[in-house]
């Protein structure tokens, strides 16, 4: 156990290290981030001295161990607009993301695990066509899209609902459907096959033998094997809306973490963006890594094989 | 006795094209087996964007002489058939724009998915195959870059590499590859120890004769459905970062940028500007899902429940 947790970690940091080296290259390689940071047609020696001050007319190497230096202080660089640690304003923003997230993965639930369910229990009906017709449209109908359509219907057109901005659970209802859409697809999927394949186990069928009434064995013994990937799928699932819902953010005036980038994008702030963009991948290897590690934990066959 | 050596020697047939032999020769058959639906929204969708320049009334990026901006659709009370669609913010005609539009999101979406799929392939090929040191870097780099959020990378490189049409393909190709590779590399560690590679290997085949005649040709159905399920993956991800202005830069059209020049007039009920471009982008995915699915069926048959 010890061992498999010390290699995981490990996996962990290198993928990390090697993320770090991707971000830090791109911004280096795909041009000079100075002429980002300045307005177009500045002089030449304003340009110098932004350089100086970032640090960006010193080596590579040097560089490197700088910017390393600043993700492992937590810091991840001071934004230029707001001249501010990027990780102060990200952790502003994550309780409003996190709002958000979490609102989307209960919708998310509210109509994929059923859906999958039913789908599962009474393959090739109609209710399977139905929640195969579901699952095809939350992997067509852009996310971003739906949220525009709805604020037509709703805001504009019905005066139901708030078009924008944070506020009460009124302001939350069309982005978290707006972001949950494709997520519930997802979710409808995973639960649809992992309930198929525990229909078939052989401890479900012995169930049944022993006579026990149909919605026990899927309520009792089917669902909570079912939801075992199915919630490990929902726990990234939040995570990737924490940190994706850009489009979303922006359609709806949600001052999370994904129109903190978007800001950064629109600034020329690229340490603020390379910083998000760090701060994103810290989050999700750190949520991969806490999962494997719970699944060694519960379940020994993983961390014997592996 | 016999039949078995000569079995295991040649590589087996892949099941794809097993299949599409033993369908009798006719016509009414095959046509039965098309995929009808798919096919009726993709080919006129194809046939615009190929003939846009014929079809288009009007120069996508330049006003219609004499029109007005936000014009309604014909049909609607202010609309004229000069402007079948209406007209955005420049007057400029919205059924050209859509027309002009469509060649952008399949041109991105077919070649975003090649670029992805050759990228993840060759790699995840040589990642299993060659296995030691090389299998353990493009391993590490495939974790590392699944870490992030596909769409928080696709932002963070095109805001870096800057916005043009061939630039968002590159960035979608670098940031769909890691998919491909994952799948494809265990598809060969499986593959490498099978009899027939053995014999190849044993009879004194080189390293990329074994490659390209025994591995490649028995991993591409992997890609094809891998391909068919990415290309609307690369279809939406392109209309998302046109709509944050990385994109497909202005005046060229592009389904998302179109959304997002709409977003201001949707709360006057302007809704033709948002609905057409977002029901453009259903549509097209829509098909490339269903056209995903037939394949899947013809091609893999386990993998039919992904």
């Amino acid at each position: 156990m010890a061992r498999f947790m010390m290699r995981r970690t490990l996996y962990a940091i290198v993928t990390l290290f090697i993320l770090s080296l991707t971000i830090f290259a791109v911004v280096r390689l795909t041009g000079d981030p100075v002429t980002l940071l300045a307005e177009p047609g500045a002089r030449a020696e304003d340009l110098d001295r932004v350089r100086a001050e970032w640090g960006l007319d010193r080596p590579w190497p040097v560089q490197y161990v700088a910017f390393a230096r600043n993700i492992l202080t937590g810091q991840l660089g001071k934004s230029f607009n707001y001249e501010m640690p990027v990780s102060t304003l990200y952790f502003q923003r994550l309780p409003n993301s996190l709002e958000l997230a979490l609102a989307a993965t209960l919708i998310s639930f509210f109509i994929g695990i059923p859906a999958g369910i039913i789908s599962a229990v009474r393959v090739n009906s109609a209710w399977d066509n139905f929640g195969k017709t579901v699952a095809l449209l939350g992997l067509s109908v852009p996310g971003f899209w739906l949220g525009l359509v709805m604020i037509l219907i709703f805001s504009v057109w019905l005066h139901w609902l708030p078009t924008s901005g944070q506020g009460g659970w009124q302001h939350l209802i069309m982005p978290s459907l707006a972001l949950g859409w494709y997520f519930a697809a997802s979710l409808l999927r995973l639960t649809r096959s992992s309930m198929l394949e525990v229909l078939r186990s052989e401890y479900v069928k012995l169930a049944r033998l022993k006579g026990l009434p149909g919605y026990v064995v899927l309520a009792v013994h089917a669902f909570k094997n079912a939801m075992i990937p199915v919630l490990t799928l929902a726990g990234v699932n939040l995570v990737v809306m924490i940190n994706a819902a850009v489009i979303i953010e922006v359609i709806f005036a949600w001052p999370g973490i994904g129109r903190l980038l978007y800001e950064g994008i629109f600034q020329r702030d690229f340490p603020l963006v390379q910083g998000v963009v760090m701060e994103a991948g810290i989050m999700i290897v750190m949520i991969n890594l806490i999962i494997d590690l719970l699944y060694a934990y519960i379940d020994p066959r993983i961390r014997l094989t592996k | 006795m016999v039949s078995t050596i000569e079995e295991t020697r040649a590589s087996p047939v892949p099941i794809g094209a097993r299949d599409f032999a033993s369908v009798p020769r006719r016509w009414t058959s095959l046509a039965r087996q098309l995929p009808i639906l798919p096919l009726a929204i993709l080919v006129p969708f194809i046939l615009l964007a190929l003939f846009a320049n014929w079809i288009a009334p009007y120069d996508p990026t330049e006003p219609i002489p004499g029109a007005k901006i936000f014009e309604p659709p014909f049909w609607m009370q202010g609309g004229s058939s000069r402007a079948l669609l209406g007209t955005d913010f420049q007057a400029r005609d919205l059924f050209s724009r859509l027309l002009f539009g469509a060649r952008v999101s399949l041109i991105v979406g077919v070649m975003g998915t090649i670029v992805a799929g050759s990228i993840g392939t060759a790699l995840g090929i040589l990642s299993g195959y060659l296995g030691g040191w090389v299998d353990q870097v493009i391993m590490r780099v495939t974790d590392a870059w699944l870490a992030l959020p596909a769409l928080v990378f696709a932002i963070f490189l095109a805001t870096m590499i800057g916005p043009s049409m061939w630039n968002i393909v590159v960035i979608l190709g670098l940031v769909y590859w890691t998919r491909y590779a994952r799948v494809i590399r265990g598809e060969v560690l499986s593959l490498r120890e099978r009899e027939f590679v053995k014999l190849a290997e044993i009879a004194g085949g080189s390293r990329a004769r074994v490659i390209f005649r025994h591995i490649l040709p028995n991993v591409l159905n992997s890609t094809m459905v891998l391909a068919s399920l990415t290309i609307g993956v690369v279809i939406i991800a392109e209309a998302s970062l046109s709509f944050l202005g990385v994109g497909v830069p202005p005046p060229e059209p592009a389904w998302g940028s179109m959304l997002a020049d709409g977003r201001s007039m949707l709360m006057v009920g302007d809704w033709w500007l948002t609905v057409f471009p977002g029901l453009g982008i259903l549509l097209v995915v829509l098909a490339t899902q269903l056209l995903g699915d037939w394949l899947r069926v013809r091609l893999d048959p386990q993998l039919r429940n992904m």
